[in-house]
């Protein structure tokens, strides 16, 4: 999987499951967790959604609201993490 | 070295009549929240300060003098009274924390309609029901939250209006909803002020027990008094203090402390509507001049997580006073803050139904880092032996927290719910559900709930209501839902669930299953781990034993096992 493929994979998966509003425009770089999209609870999900996903561990310490806080944020986090 | 009273100075010949004095108020006479936060600020010659400092998603900031604040509350009130909103109606904030959220506060209350705030992270399911139970006339949300409205509204039918307050085109407005744009109104300079009285309803928040739905506990305008003093001596706030709350108001925190107590006091707040981050957070502290901050362990604990370097790259002198709530602050995170703001955060002990702090560390007395503090003047508290219900006099032997009903703030009853409402009384004490001991100086020590009931970052939430919410996903078959211990929330959500014939675990269904439960209910309800189990531990009657799956994630014995089914 490229790069941009697995942005456009987290991207849909955040549009599909946190973003109510169809008139929100969410990119690579929108804040999810600092503007609120995302808080910290869902944040939960979305770990576990890259986990199953990617099939990668991340470990708690690294899954943190910074690391989530964009889609490019979150791939490259990922990436730190396929092997 | 403090200027503060000793809590014996504060104790000795304490009466309530000392708030009612300092606000003018006479027993018997009228007394209405949303003209003292704003109203008789104005009139007593400030007008031009500065109430609120909000800044939002994306780097929006307003501010607004207590002027401001006071015409909004009229223009909405009169909106809302245009419409045919009553005394005693119903009104729900679903909102985020956006001004409109706070101004409409106001407004409603001098109209002598009730609040309704709710947590605008909530599902359709959680909004459902505490709409329906509370009867609500007209909800007040915004666009992003209209879907959820819109999703439940045909089974409301006491749902009149929904209001939006931003973002939807009137074309695009269904029946029974209207678009109200504050910025563009007419400001409305004089608004007659309903004459609510102390025992007049005022604010209507939902709570979670372990059984049944969320119930709905009445305050009343009188609260305020409570909330006055509270504020004025606990969070110790002064004039030129800016104040930070740190709660969303869809929590009882957010509107006793983070709304009617400040602005009683004519004090500046600021409000940052967005998420989480230590960088944001210390970023608004220096930006704003912060003195006070009144936050939670939940929030501490992350911040704490974030490390000691961060800190130092900010200038967060100003900080005098901090205090915490919402769940027991552990020791560490006293001594941590001592450490790296110079001074500690003090916590305080209360809940939705008492609606003011009832068990705290005053500014000025001895901390013991981990306890809970003392009984706020005024209070009698205790802790009750479990089985008897007779006060406990021996110190440090845990019992159940309670205290003698009758300070201004508390509850009057749950709505639509006087038998769960008298339950709370035993012996003529106010049952709290939580646990604790008294140590030789009259200082609480929290051990724990005395229920099933999760409190994960300082937020409760019903076993219960997410063991009926997974029955409804397709996959499961029973459910237990139980608590698992959690580094910075305390505690969170775990589910125990059996699948139905047909259906395979995996980690996919576990994440649907998450999120199902996520826009149903709450972020704060999904369960942070799914457990897929071929039988839930039940008894021979059939009776899930939730305390059997609480025990084994927390390490604990399990005790009497006697009545469980065996193979």
């Amino acid at each position: 999987m490229t790069l941009n493929e697995m942005k456009d994979l987290v991207l849909k998966y955040v549009i599909k499951e946190y973003i109510d509003d169809d008139d929100v425009t969410i990119t690579y770089e929108t804040p999810l967790i600092s503007s609120g999209y995302v808080d910290s609870f869902s944040m939960v999900s979305l770990l576990v959604f890259l986990e199953n996903k990617f099939k990668i561990k991340i470990p708690p310490s690294k899954a943190t609201p910074e690391a989530f806080d964009s889609v490019n944020s979150i791939v490259a986090l990922v990436n730190q993490y396929l092997k | 070295m403090t200027d503060h009273p000793t809590y014996n100075e504060l104790s000795r010949d304490f009466s309530w009549s000392i708030a009612e004095q300092e606000l003018e108020y006479k027993p018997g006479g009228r007394i209405n929240i949303g003209w003292y936060c704003s109203d008789r600020i104005c009139l007593k010659g400030d007008p031009d300060k500065i109430a609120l400092y909000y800044e939002g998603f994306g780097g929006v900031e307003k501010k607004y003098t207590f002027n401001d604040i006071r015409l909004a509350g009229n223009t909405i009130g009169s909106y809302l009274r245009g419409l045919g909103i009553n005394d005693g109606d119903r009104v729900c904030l679903f909102m985020d924390r956006i001004p409109e959220l706070y101004l409409s506060f106001l407004g409603i209350l001098k109209i002598g309609a009730i609040v309704q705030p709710l947590f605008s992270a909530f599902g359709d399911e959680s909004l459902f029901v505490r709409l329906e139970n509370a009867g609500t006339r007209a909800v007040i949300t915004q666009k992003k939250h209209l879907s959820k409205v819109r999703k439940i509204r045909a089974q409301l039918p006491n749902l009149e209006y929904v209001i939006i307050v931003d973002g939807v085109k009137a074309s695009d407005l269904e029946k029974g909803e209207v678009l109200f744009n504050l910025e563009k109104s007419e400001p409305v300079e004089n608004l007659d002020i309903h004459p609510t009285t102390a025992e007049s309803p005022s604010v209507l928040h939902y709570t979670s027990g372990t059984t049944g739905q969320p119930k709905g506990v009445k305050h009343v305008h009188y609260s305020l008094i409570s909330q006055y003093l509270t504020t004025k001596w606990v969070l110790d706030l002064r004039d030129g203090d800016i104040y930070w709350c740190t709660a969303d108001p869809g929590w009882v925190t957010g509107t006793s402390y983070g709304i009617i107590g400040p602005w009683s006091l004519g004090i500046t707040q600021c409000v940052l509507d967005s998420g989480f981050s230590a960088q944001a957070w210390y970023k608004f502290i220096e930006k704003h001049r912060v003195t006070v901050w009144y936050s939670a362990p939940t929030a501490i604990r992350s911040l704490m997580k974030a490390g000691d370097e961060i800190v130092k790259s900010f200038d967060l002198s100003s900080l005098r006073h901090l205090a915490s709530v919402g769940e027991p602050l552990n020791s560490e995170a006293v001594i941590w803050s001592d450490r790296v703001f110079g001074k500690p955060f003090l916590d305080t002990f209360w809940q939705t139904e008492t609606g003011s702090i009832m068990i705290t560390n005053f500014p000025g007395m001895k901390v013991k880092p981990g306890s809970m503090g003392r009984t706020f003047p005024g209070i009698t508290g205790t802790v009750l032996d479990p089985v008897t219900y007779d006060p406990i006099t021996e110190n440090g032997r845990a019992g159940l927290i309670a205290f003698k009903p009758g300070w201004p703030s508390m509850m009057r009853t749950y709505w639509n719910n006087p038998e769960k409402y008298k339950d709370k009384f035993v012996n003529g004490w106010y049952l709290s559900g939580d646990r604790a001991s008294i140590d030789n100086e009259g200082y609480y020590w929290f051990i724990g709930r005395d229920d099933d009931v999760i409190n994960t970052g300082g937020h409760l939430v019903s076993p219960f209501e997410v063991e009926s919410a997974l029955l409804e996903h397709p996959a499961v078959g029973e459910s237990a839902v139980t608590s698992k211990p959690d580094e910075i929330n305390m505690e969170v959500v775990k589910a125990f669930i059996t699948l139905k014939p047909g259906f395979t675990q995996s980690p996919d269904l576990e994440l649907d299953i998450m999120n199902f439960i996520r826009k149903k209910l709450s972020p704060l309800a999904m369960p942070q781990a799914v457990e897929f189990m071929d039988k839930l531990p039940k008894t021979r009657s059939g009776k899930i034993m939730r305390r059997v799956l609480h025990a084994r994630e927390w390490g604990e014995e399990i005790g009497d096992i006697s009545t469980l089914e065996n193979d």
